[in-house]
């Protein structure tokens, strides 16, 4: 029994090799809960583009639609795909076993991804990929080094090249350069995008991201502004509350001595 | 005598007291238990453990009702507790920030006791059912971190129980005792559930009134160190005791509205507690062929932890690690003798000589290196840190005898000062 336990655990062993870790200079991403129209966006990108392979199926379609102000019947007939109801866990019909034969592991569920790796991760991530004819899907990523999923927003990105070395690629991160308003391009900075190569410039593409990122981020946690709102009045009452016990106390010990 | 208090009363009360001895009971542990009135900022954390107990039990209940205990199940039922059941992340929430606030007020509460000496006769028996309850903690709130099944959760719960294997001749037997399979697994996660939701509870509820029942016998312990039962007025009321209720309650009442304020900050802000509350690993689910990059213990385990890892060299033929588990129980079982190493003739730090203040200051300071060390991947650097700190630590103790008899003290007050 312990033998084969090790003898599955070495069979095993290349293919977890786990996110190979990177020093990339990240740039900084708050998240806006409040900015529904944002949310909504970052939603419809991601049921369009990420939902095919990435599950988020411990959410459900109902209460996002109400934390997001997306009317039901919008929600069923927009961003409800397949045979879903408004009521079902945000789940994908691929086969976790065959993505695992096309990718070398299945595509990751997504509902707590900004709570596993950050939310800026998120952002700097799907910011980052380039052109790499020596990876497995012809793209790598400043981010997430040999990343093993394709760059599925390429169309919109336009490709992007990596003028520097790794090493380089992650010091400077992407903070360095100064944009230029026509091109879009930042000098200085490592990751090129080729002109005329995408559908989107540089900045809506930076927005499409900022949306997709705050979008998981709600996700990750959908009780944040609620916990927020009760948090306030919970501590006013608390004040209150300690302020007239002190003068109970006061009141009490006047006579100790 | 106390069944023959209180009879023959008129009234409601009056009836349940010829049966039971419920305000003999009131009087004794509250209405005419008599505290030292001059207890100081330290003696809070007492009364707030209590609530924290309290909290625990009652989040605890309600999370029981939507928890799947089953490896294939219990992930997902906890992320339907954070977004399907109505204020279930509330509950979630109080819960696992109540874990970390339950050592934050129980390690304040044991500091108090080392630096004012309520360890010392005859609170001996005190200390060591606290010192109990400190354990029994230890074992639930470790088991209470395996049930999310995430994956700190996982491989957590595998660096402990691999800790057991470490004993020679048994070890490896004994892992598999303890785990149930011959790697963590659901059975494991039913028995852990098992114990964290129903046999732990119920030591610990007992320990505590063992804890309380020893206090009220003895009588709390004070800033100052000395007996206010040594000065009694007319009728046998210490000069300087105050009861309980209503002076301490309404004192305590103002301490819990703060600590409830600093807890919510945390709570509905920052649950995450920067990632030492609920660690980030933990938002993935268990995964018995994946190791996480980095693997530390919760912030309150991780001074042992620390002690673990400072251990390096193997000795007798035993190696490194069993000598690591040996160092790290001893670090928590020598603070169950502290009573018999204190030989000081004062009880509080304020009077003993200052070789005492300064071993108490450096233990302090040591166990935080030490918190901080074991929640960071090791260095060569900071083992040598952390082996400094173990023996600093450790030194607190094994020179207490020497120290505190060696050293010159202040004379004690007859009554209680400020």
């Amino acid at each position: 029994m312990k033998k084969l336990l090790i003898a599955v655990l070495l069979i095993c062993l290349p293919g977890l090799a786990s996110a190979a870790a990177s020093n990339y200079n990240m740039e900084p991403f708050k998240a806006d809960l409040r900015d529904q129209e944002s949310l909504q966006r970052g939603m419809a990108l991601f049921v369009n583009r990420c939902m095919g392979c990435h599950s988020m199926e411990y959410q459900r379609f109902a209460r996002t639609a109400q934390d997001l102000g997306i009317p039901e019947d919008l929600m069923e007939e927009y961003l409800i795909l397949g045979d879903h109801g408004i009521n079902d866990l945000m789940t994908i019909s691929m086969d976790k076993g065959d993505a695992e034969g096309w990718f070398g592991a299945p595509p990751p569920d997504l509902t707590l991804e900004t709570r596993l790796r950050g939310s800026t991760w998120v952002y700097n991530y799907m910011r980052t990929f380039f052109r790499d004819d020596s990876a497995r899907f012809g793209v790598n990523n400043a981010v997430f080094a040999d990343v093993g999923m394709p760059n599925v927003l390429e169309d919109l990105q336009g490709v992007v090249i990596n003028t520097c070395s790794r090493e380089e690629l992650e010091a400077r991160g992407g903070h360095t350069g100064t944009l230029d308003p026509l091109t879009g391009i930042r000098s200085g900075q490592c990751l090129k995008v080729q002109p005329g190569t995408g559908s989107m410039t540089t900045a809506e593409f930076d927005q499409a991201i900022y949306d997709l990122t705050n979008f998981m981020t709600y996700v990750g946690e959908p009780s944040r502004l609620q916990a927020e709102r009760i948090g306030t009045f919970v501590l006013i009452f608390l004040a209150i509350f300690t302020f007239f016990a002190y003068l109970l106390k006061r009141e009490y010990w006047r006579d100790i001595h | 005598m106390a069944g023959k208090r209180n009879k023959g009363n008129p009234g409601l009360m009056g009836w349940i007291d010829d049966r039971f001895p419920a305000t003999a009971m009131w009087d004794d542990h509250l209405a005419k238990y008599y505290a030292p009135k001059n207890f100081n900022f330290w003696y809070f954390f007492g009364s707030l453990a209590l609530l924290v107990l309290v909290n625990q039990i009652v989040t605890g209940i309600w999370l029981t009702m939507s928890y799947n205990p089953s490896a294939e199940g219990a992930f997902a039922s906890l992320e339907y507790i954070m977004r399907d059941v109505e204020y279930g992340w509330l509950l979630r929430y109080m819960h696992s920030t109540g874990a970390s606030a339950f050592f934050v007020v129980v390690y304040l509460h044991m500091f108090r006791g080392m630096m004012y000496g309520s360890y010392r006769k005859p609170r001996e028996l005190v200390w060591i059912f606290g010192m109990t309850i400190y354990l029994v903690l230890m074992a639930e709130a470790f088991m209470g971190y395996l049930l999310p099944w995430g994956q700190m959760s996982y491989w957590g719960a595998q660096v402990i129980i691999s800790l057991f294997g470490a004993i020679p001749v048994i070890g490896p037997d004994l892992q598999q005792w303890i785990r149930g399979d011959y790697l963590i697994s659901g059975i494991t996660l039913n028995r852990f559930f098992a114990l964290h939701v129903v046999a732990l509870p119920i030591v610990l509820l007992a320990l505590v009134v063992l804890h309380i029942i020893a206090l009220h016998e003895v009588g709390s312990n004070n800033p100052d160190g000395i007996d206010i039962t040594d000065n009694l007025d007319e009728n046998g009321v210490p000069k300087d005791g105050i009861p309980f209720h209503p002076y301490y309650s309404v004192k305590d009442l103002v301490g819990v509205g703060v600590f409830l304020f600093v807890f919510s900050i945390v709570l509905f802000w920052f649950p995450e507690g920067g990632g030492f509350f609920i660690e980030a690993p933990n938002f993935e689910p268990a995964n018995a062929l994946k190791t996480p990059d980095h693997i530390a213990p919760v912030w309150y385990f991780t001074a042992f932890y620390a002690m673990l890892r400072a251990v390096t060299f193997s000795l007798f033929g035993l190696d490194a690690k069993f000598w690591g588990v040996v160092v790290m129980g001893a670090g928590i079982a020598i603070l169950f003798v502290l009573p018999w190493l204190d030989r000081s003739p004062v009880r509080s730090m304020r009077y003993k000589g200052w070789i005492s203040k300064i071993f108490l200051v450096v233990f302090a300071i040591s166990f935080i290196i030490l918190s901080i060390l074991g929640a960071l991947p090791a260095t060569d650097g900071r083992t040598l840190v952390a082996q400094i700190c173990t023996v600093l630590y450790f030194a607190y103790f094994i020179l207490m005898p020497f120290y505190t008899r060696m050293e010159s003290t202040k004379p004690v007050p007859q009554r209680v000062t400020g």
